[in-house]
């Protein structure tokens, strides 16, 4: 069989190329822009956001992330080695019973995912999760 | 709490025994002998619950020999840490004596010598007897096993693991966990786990299109046993749509989930539970870090990595206990739970030494049943070893370098890959080599041995992602096997440096010149995780090479410079 470059990476979860050779966040300035952009450059606190992502992406292609932050007004999502690292913004009214959202993205590469929270009261919360995305190969 | 001197000395007792006799001392007699039984199973029972562990059989019904690693590499807060100690340092460590039956069964080092005295290990009809002495003492003893049972021989290709479904039923266990079993596929692990008369355990067996917990794995398990509850939560091997074919599986999500995995420790503890087991397939140091971040957990029987200790991991107040792999240990873990909490432990691992423990008649009789129909055809010689062929290690074994001969010959191929799985026995030297010891280093259910063209660029980073699955210094983003085999290519490799960074020198042998990174070279290879991936089976390419060759002598691998350790 003729097993061509693009099928291994196709499998192998998206363009891991780039990812070995380069190494993490490549755009990470690109995702600091955007994350200068929506703060106003405040200060990021932490520990009221919490972000859940898989350590190792199953399959790059669709990538299940969770966040939940009580008392958020917004929580946008970033993917710091994606080509366009801005993902999604969730908007919370004040009769949403949870300040939680859950979904999948895209992932090139190995990189880290973000996540934004404007409280209610104007502060901002800030939590990242590592994710890689591997050809994978065989364990055990 | 018992002291390390105790865990030594109750742990220790195959090495007791001649623990002075020294090294040569390791006559067939001495074996059969000087080692009885009794004092392999000799087990002061303590406290009110006992637990019984295997795991990761990888299909060996039979006493086969199982060489332990000399190069087993630690990074990170690991580095220096067991098990990355080998051979004599490691014997050191734990005062085993050189030539002892310990030396034999845990460590490498004058493995050929030491095989020829002290026979094999393992099987099935052994364990059973073990695990019936065990229930002697405690009648109501948890069995558990890890999994990777339902894979790795030529019987278990043949039947799709219907005889190791068959043989661990008759030993009884009380819960399993997974890895390979889902390479059988998901109907096929589905028909198996619907009639199996234990507990299919998995907190992070999930559903893949809504990720959601499953029906047929539920998260966990609660025992009343002498007196107490105890709960034993499963934890499936994280990573297999990775590691293993996720076309085969593909309703399946795993991970290590330990947000979840604390979430059922709660769960458990709020329904009674006074003690709280967790049967991991995670692999050793992913469950030291695990131990670490999820509290409560009690005892972790560990599994995957294929690590034998003789005596626990301490992390926190959670002990660690891995049990080897092939059928060639079984961890007894005696535990004093009382007032709601595990107040002390005794554990012993049991090393199935098979010319010392009788076999028990009745799963002796059934595994020969099971190899019945096949036992003419796997049991032809197809060659004979003059080297000892074995395969844990971090970066080469001497079963890797024949199985790349053969596909560098046989495939006509400038470069060869074959997996870093730990799985597979030994051979001798002077021993026959069967078409079931060739399986028995080979058989899964996608070993289709594929030629194909790769760049110099693409080998770089194939070797990068993979050396990245085992040296990443977080454990959690390690998969546990070992380096992916070359043949044709040598290369250095610092594990100390990051990703993309590890490997340079890429040599093609054959010529002695550098990898060019713009030129496409022929590669055979297999255990390919795409889908559709064609080529004949590895174990025909392996069996046609050893044919011709009639005697397999493999020298040295002196093409991989590890540097950075």
């Amino acid at each position: 069989m003729e097993l061509t470059r693009r099928k291994m990476l196709a499998i192998g979860s998206g363009t891991l190329a780039l990812a070995s050779l380069t190494g993490l966040p490549a755009f990470a300035s690109l995702t600091d822009e955007a994350v200068s952009a929506l703060t106003g450059g405040a200060d990021l606190g932490e520990g009221a956001i919490t972000l859940t992502a898989p350590e190792i992406a199953e399959n790059g292609n669709t990538v299940p992330i969770e966040v939940d932050a009580p008392g958020a007004v917004e929580i946008t999502l970033f993917a710091d080695g994606n080509p366009v690292p801005n993902v999604a913004t969730f908007k919370f009214g004040p009769l949403s019973a949870s300040r939680s959202a859950s979904t999948r993205i895209r992932l090139a590469t190995t990189q880290n995912v973000v996540a934004i929270a404007k409280m209610e009261d104007g502060s901002f919360q800030k939590a990242s999760a590592e994710v890689k995305v591997t050809i994978g190969g065989c364990g055990g | 709490m018992i002291s390390r001197r105790d865990f030594l000395q109750v742990g220790m007792a195959a090495s007791a025994l001649l623990g002075t006799s020294g090294f040569g001392n390791w006559a067939r007699l001495a074996a059969q002998q000087a080692l009885t039984q009794d004092q392999l199973l000799e087990f002061e029972t303590f406290g009110n619950v006992s637990l019984i562990h295997i795991t990761d059989i990888h299909g060996q019904l039979k006493p086969i020999y199982f060489r332990e690693p000399s190069v087993n590499i630690g990074v990170g807060d690991n580095k220096g840490a067991v098990p990355h100690i080998t051979g004599a340092e490691f014997r050191k460590l734990y005062g085993i004596a050189d030539g002892s039956p310990s030396h034999y069964a845990l460590s490498s080092g004058d493995f050929a010598a030491l095989a020829k005295g002290y026979g094999r290990v393992g099987g099935l009809d052994r364990v059973a007897t073990v695990i019936k002495a065990i229930r002697a003492d405690r009648p109501d003893a948890i069995l558990l096993d890890g999994g990777d049972t339902w894979h790795g021989s030529y019987t278990t290709w043949k039947t799709q693991a219907q005889d190791m479904f068959n043989v661990m039923n008759a030993l009884k266990p009380d819960a399993m966990t997974f890895h390979w079993e889902f390479t059988l596929g998901s109907d096929r692990v589905t028909e198996l786990v619907e009639q199996l008369p234990f507990a299919a355990l998995g907190q992070n067996i999930f559903d893949a299109e809504w990720d959601e917990p499953t029906e047929l794995f539920p998260p966990y398990k609660m025992f009343e046993r002498g007196g107490t509850k105890i709960a034993v939560i499963g934890q499936a091997f994280p990573y297999m749509p990775i590691a293993n074919p996720r076309w085969m599986f593909p309703e399946y999500s795993f991970g290590i989930r330990d947000e979840n995995m604390a979430a059922m420790v709660e769960e458990v503890r709020a329904a009674g539970a006074e003690c709280v087991v967790v049967l991991s397939h995670n692999g050793f140091d992913v469950d030291k870090k695990m131990a670490s971040v999820v509290p409560g957990i009690d005892v972790i029987l560990s599994g995957h990595t294929h690590d034998a200790l003789p005596e626990p991991a301490l992390v926190g107040e959670t002990i660690i206990v891995p049990s080897g792999s092939n059928g060639k240990f079984v961890s007894r873990v005696d535990l004093d739970i009382r007032d709601g909490r595990m107040m002390g432990y005794r554990t012993k691992l049991i090393p199935i030494f098979s010319d010392v423990i009788t076999p028990d008649p009745e799963v002796a009789a059934l595994i020969d049943a099971e190899r019945a129909p096949y036992l003419h055809e796997m049991t032809e010689v197809v060659g004979q070893t003059e080297s000892l062929l074995y395969r844990r290690g971090n970066f080469n074994g001497s079963w890797d370098d024949l199985i790349c001969d053969a596909l560098l010959s046989e495939r006509d191929a400038e470069i060869a890959l074959s997996p870093g799985v730990r799985w597979g026995p030994t051979l001798i030297p002077g021993q026959d080599i069967t078409r079931e010891d060739i399986f028995g280093v080979t058989s899964m259910s996608y070993g289709q041995a594929y030629r194909t063209e790769m760049t110099g660029a693409f080998l770089k980073v194939v070797l990068e992602d993979v050396a990245d699955n085992i040296f990443n210094p977080d454990p959690y983003y390690q998969q546990g096997g070992d380096m992916v085999r070359t043949g044709g290519l040598g290369y250095r490799i610092d594990v100390s440096k990051p990703q993309g960074a590890r490997i340079s020198n890429m040599t093609l042998l054959k010529t002695g010149e550098p990898i060019d990174p713009a030129r496409s070279y022929v590669v055979a290879g297999w255990a390919s995780v795409n889908e559709g991936t064609e080529g004949p089976q590895i174990w025909d390419v392996v069996e046609s090479h050893i044919r011709k060759l009639g005697t397999v002598t493999v020298q040295g691998n002196t093409n991989v410079d590890v540097v950075g350790a």
